[in-house]
């Protein structure tokens, strides 16, 4: 009989996983302009930094929000006291318009359905609490983020089926790929519950076209299951093809009142479009009444801080910063990824087509030196001890296809990716001529770095891991 | 849609669908009462005050000022938004270091300065609700079991046993021994449940109670170390109501005896919060204290499902790190509580209403058991209804905190201003001053009579009990003044 619980000595935390690993290397040797010019640069941390002055002018012209403040009045005493789990009511309706402002309007939220949470992190288990125990799985799209093994799995017992999304069509969710998952759900006596799609997509950038979101709804609708659509990254889309939400495919195809339209569900944050993730700001959106009501009453695990609620309401209410920050923001995300793409382009490497999101997915199967993910590994290491880049390996994010690499644009000066890509392109120049002379070399070499690889690999780092996404 | 309704909660999880989450409960019948009709000395001064609610609100004028001399600690102001990016950023799971140094140091003071917390050892959660929760998963597994001393607060079902899967064993603490939990009923507890194949894996107390506003004496503390110890079971404490104590004797945190015990420190765990000792229960501030570094390991990485907010991090930093403001603060609010105490205690004492003796807590354990018809849970939820619609104040039943005996009733002080403590005594003085009234009326008057027959005989006997045992239910038992009690026929 073990003292702790089997929780504590698993490993469905994830984090020994490589993705932490860049982390540490990265709090070991941080860059820095002037302190630490040599140091690893931080590409692995999907955090939007581009518009902080946006929010700083609007903190200066509304001084009461910032002191417990309205009209006047001081009403610290009630937020102070504020615990209720249906949330401040002025912050549910500006955080449910703000969500149709990002969807062009073309879809309303209902402030009865919405569930909040600290951060979109306990929203996704939140919801997983709901709809699945130990036994049942989850679809997911591959590549996915990382931190879903913890979110899922960890403390709910349920499990993740990948759903294989290949370079072939650019990762499109395809009908094969659906009905081979739920199959090899069936191999593995798993009951499927849902589905888990992230979209836009992390870490592809992409947004869903209308043709997948169709299909999927069409997949639920026949196995009679949930759909779960993290749109966490909804207010990100800097260029066409537009954003569409799951919530307007329904609404388009006249699901209202359809057994189906229960059965979606819409996980949302403030994390990645206002650049707030320290604020822990999640929500959940349900069309199922049951939901809501578990959901919120789960929510006491993890209610978001009522000082926070205020702020963000009075914020989030101000109609014409809103529109204004979107705006403003859209522009710049774009700016900064084709900073970013144009840049990779002179070192010879291509991403993935992308119009959202705080990272491009990046195209380094060429820069293997085998297709195989211990190549990836190989060159991930190369890529954060020798160029000194922190990026996320492909693998790291269940991608069946060694090569690829999530690079984040996001959160660093223009001048810092700048400096990333000139290291890139020394780097990808020096293999190029390094290539030929060490082919004999490479078989030896490989073997002895592999056990390397594994050893660090497989380490786990339990006093420095750090959240992300 | 009902048949579409029904399909798809088939389609759901059993912990959605359950009522493990105990909100079904009479207890929060109380709750409708009050938010249907609630109490306002102007706007609705006939309606429900609510004293069914926990919070401590006599000291919010000590951190508005504070906050208006500190703008700086707010990430929003012209002071101190040059922290502002820094702080949205941060998201680290380890929590702010000044946050975590205040919290220490916090936990410090309450607990005498006779123990240092380790600020690298403080770990956050969603408030004291998600501390439990958390410790749970990483000490059990579902279908394991915790020993929680009843009378307990009555969300445990809720944060211990819903989304975890665990069970709650009660041990029954009575009024005899002014509910003191002891170790023959912690062995009886943990026998009967080995013999039921129940697997139990700690203990869980709160020190100070809830209900009962007592502190636990060093050697109940002891024996409760010392029991866990031998079964190499866990010890959680949930020491939330800490800096509530307000009078002698001292609050003595588990930290401080295992310093003077041979004990497997592996097993003891503290739970911690702001919301009832600064009052901030909107600001979501729990902590899981460990000594087990696997424990605190795990339950670091499981606060990423309930962060503080940074930028109330940030605030608190600033709070709990001004070191006179604190020690001016705890001071103050124990003064408050102590005031506030005394004036309902002996207001109800003068109406012949006892409470259990207590020095913490932002409650009373109040005794109605002579007010009861019989001594049933029946009996006390009749009663506690006409509390509620008639004399129009939420108190919470006792059955609700799993208690061993009927009659008893948790009631708050601490969430009101003093006009409607007034308002609130003078309502039970009424209420008691009509059973009284109705003690001379012709046909109900055989009834109370037969009833304060009974009465008188089972208050005889706590009376006798009272001189028994020094430290019972208040020295100044109001028993010969009771008017329930003074017809004797």
């Amino acid at each position: 009989m073990g003292l702790l619980s089997r929780k504590v000595t698993c490993n469905s935390h994830g984090q020994d996983s490589s993705y932490f690993l860049g982390w540490q290397e990265y709090e070991k040797n941080p860059y820095d302009e002037v302190k630490n010019p040599k140091g690893i640069i931080q590409m692995g941390l999907a955090e939007n930094q581009l518009s902080f002055d946006l929010l700083e002018s609007w903190l200066a012209k509304n001084p009461e929000a910032a002191s417990f403040k309205r009209d006047g009045q001081s009403i610290f005493k009630e937020l102070a006291l504020f615990q209720d789990y249906h949330g401040l009511p002025a912050f549910k309706k500006a955080l449910v318009d703000f969500m149709s402002e990002i969807r062009g309007n073309k879809v309303t939220f209902d402030t009865n359905n919405i569930v909040l949470t600290a951060g979109a992190t306990s929203a996704n288990e939140t919801l997983m609490f709901c709809l699945a125990e130990k036994g049942d799985a989850f679809l997911l799209p591959t590549p996915y983020y990382p931190g879903f093994d913890r979110d899922l799995k960890w403390r709910t017992g349920a499990e993740i089926v990948p759903i294989v999304c290949t370079s072939s069509n650019g990762f499109k969710i395809t009908e094969s790929a659906l009905e081979e998952a739920y199959q090899e759900a069936q191999r593995r006596n798993l009951r499927v519950k849902g589905v888990l799609v992230t979209n836009p997509s992390n870490p592809l950038g992409t947004t869903m076209t209308r043709t997948e979101l169709d299909l999927l709804v069409n997949f639920i609708s026949d196995k009679e299951i949930h759909l779960i659509s993290d749109e966490i990254y909804a207010g990100t889309v800097f260029s066409s093809p537009a954003f569409i939400s799951i919530m307007e495919v329904l609404k388009d195809r006249k699901l209202e009142s359809s057994q189906v339209w229960e059965r979606v569900h819409v996980v949302y944050s403030l994390s990645k479009d206002l650049g707030l993730p320290g604020f822990r700001v999640g929500a959940i959106y349900s069309n199922d009444p049951i939901v809501v009501a578990a959901a919120t009453k789960m929510s006491s695990f993890g209610l978001v801080s009522s000082q926070t609620q205020f702020l963000l309401s009075a914020m989030l209410s101000d109609k014409k910063f809103t529109k204004e920050y979107l705006s403003k923001n859209h522009k710049r995300l774009q700016k900064r990824q084709n900073k970013l793409v144009s840049g990779l382009e002179k070192a010879g490497i291509s991403c993935l087509e992308s119009n959202a999101g705080l990272f491009c997915w990046v195209d380094m199967r060429h820069l293997l030196s085998s297709n195989t993910f211990e190549a990836e590994m190989e060159l991930w290491k190369r890529i954060v001890y020798d160029v000194k880049l922190n990026i996320s390996p492909g693998s790291s994010c269940h991608c069946t296809e060694p090569g690829w690499f999530r690079v984040c644009f996001a959160n660093m000066s223009e001048d810092t990716l700048k400096l990333a890509m000139q290291r890139l392109k020394s780097f990808v120049s020096s293999i190029t001529i390094n290539n030929q002379s060490h082919q004999e070399l490479k078989n030896t070499r490989r073997k002895n770095r592999n056990k390397w690889v594994f050893r660090l690999s497989f380490q786990s780092f339990h006093d420095r891991e750090q959240e992300e996404r | 849609m009902e048949f579409t309704r029904n399909n798809n909660r088939q389609l759901l999880s059993k912990v959605a669908t359950n009522d493990r989450h105990g909100e079904n409960t009479p207890y929060f019948e109380g709750w409708k009462a009050y938010d249907s009709n609630p109490f306002h000395p102007t706007q609705n001064p006939q309606g429900v005050i609510q004293m069914g609610l926990a919070e401590n609100q006599l000291c919010f004028d000590l951190i508005e000022k504070w906050l208006l001399e500190n703008p700086d600690a707010s990430i929003c102001t012209a002071e101190g938004v040059d922290r502002f990016r820094d702080i949205a950023i941060f998201q680290d799971y380890h929590g702010l270091k000044e946050f975590r140094e205040g919290v220490a140091k916090l936990m410090g003071r309450v607990g005498g300065n006779r123990v240092k917390f380790d600020p690298n050892r403080i770990v956050m959660s969603g408030g004291a609700t998600g501390a439990n929760e958390t410790v749970m998963f990483c000490l059990a597994d579902p279908g394991d079991a915790f020993l929680v001393p009843s009378p307990y607060y009555a969300a445990f079902a809720r944060d211990l046993g819903w989304r975890t899967g665990l069970e709650i064993v009660p041990v029954d603490c009575k009024s005899s021994n002014n509910f003191r939990i002891t170790r023959v009923a912690l062995e009886e507890a943990y026998e009967e449940a080995q013999r039921s194949n129940i697997n139990v894996k700690g203990v869980i107390i709160a020190n100070p109670s809830n209900p009962l506003g007592t502190v636990l004496d060093k050697e109940t503390m002891r024996s409760l170390v010392s029991f866990i110890n031998d079964k190499s079971i866990h010890l959680v404490c949930d020491e939330i109501y800490a800096a509530t104590v307000f009078g002698s004797p001292r609050f003595i945190s588990v930290a401080e005896i295992i310093q003077d015990m041979d004990c497997n420190r592996d097993l003891i765990h503290i739970v911690y919060s702001l919301s009832k000792d600064m009052g901030l229960p909107g600001f979501r501030v729990g902590i899981v204290y460990s000594f087990n570094d696997c424990v605190m390991n795990c339950a670091r990485k499981m606060s990423s499902f309930g962060l503080v907010s940074s930028q109330t991090q940030f605030l608190l930093a600033a709070m709990l790190n001004d070191e006179e403001f604190v020690g001016n603060f705890l001071r103050e609010s124990s003064k408050r509580l102590a005031k506030r105490h005394h004036v309902f205690t002996k207001g109800l004492e003068r109406i012949g209403i006892s409470t259990l003796k207590s020095n913490a807590g932002l409650f009373f354990w109040m005794d109605m058991r002579p007010l009861l018809k019989e001594q049933t849970v029946q009996a006390e939820i009749e009663l506690w209804r006409v509390i509620i619609n008639k004399v129009k104040l939420n108190v919470s039943p006792g059955s609700s905190f799993q208690c061993s005996e009927p009659g008893w009733f948790r009631v708050c002080f601490a969430n009101m201003d003093d006009e409607t403590v007034q308002v609130a005594l003078e309502r039970i003085r009424e209420f008691v001053h009509q059973g009284k009234e109705e003690d001379g009326a012709s046909e109900k008057s055989k009834h109370w009579r037969k009833q304060n027959l009974r009465l008188s005989f089972s208050s005889s006997r706590l009376y006798n009990e009272s001189l028994m045992s020094p430290h019972m239910i208040s020295p100044h038992s109001p028993i010969p003044q009771s008017p329930l009690v003074r017809a004797r026929t």
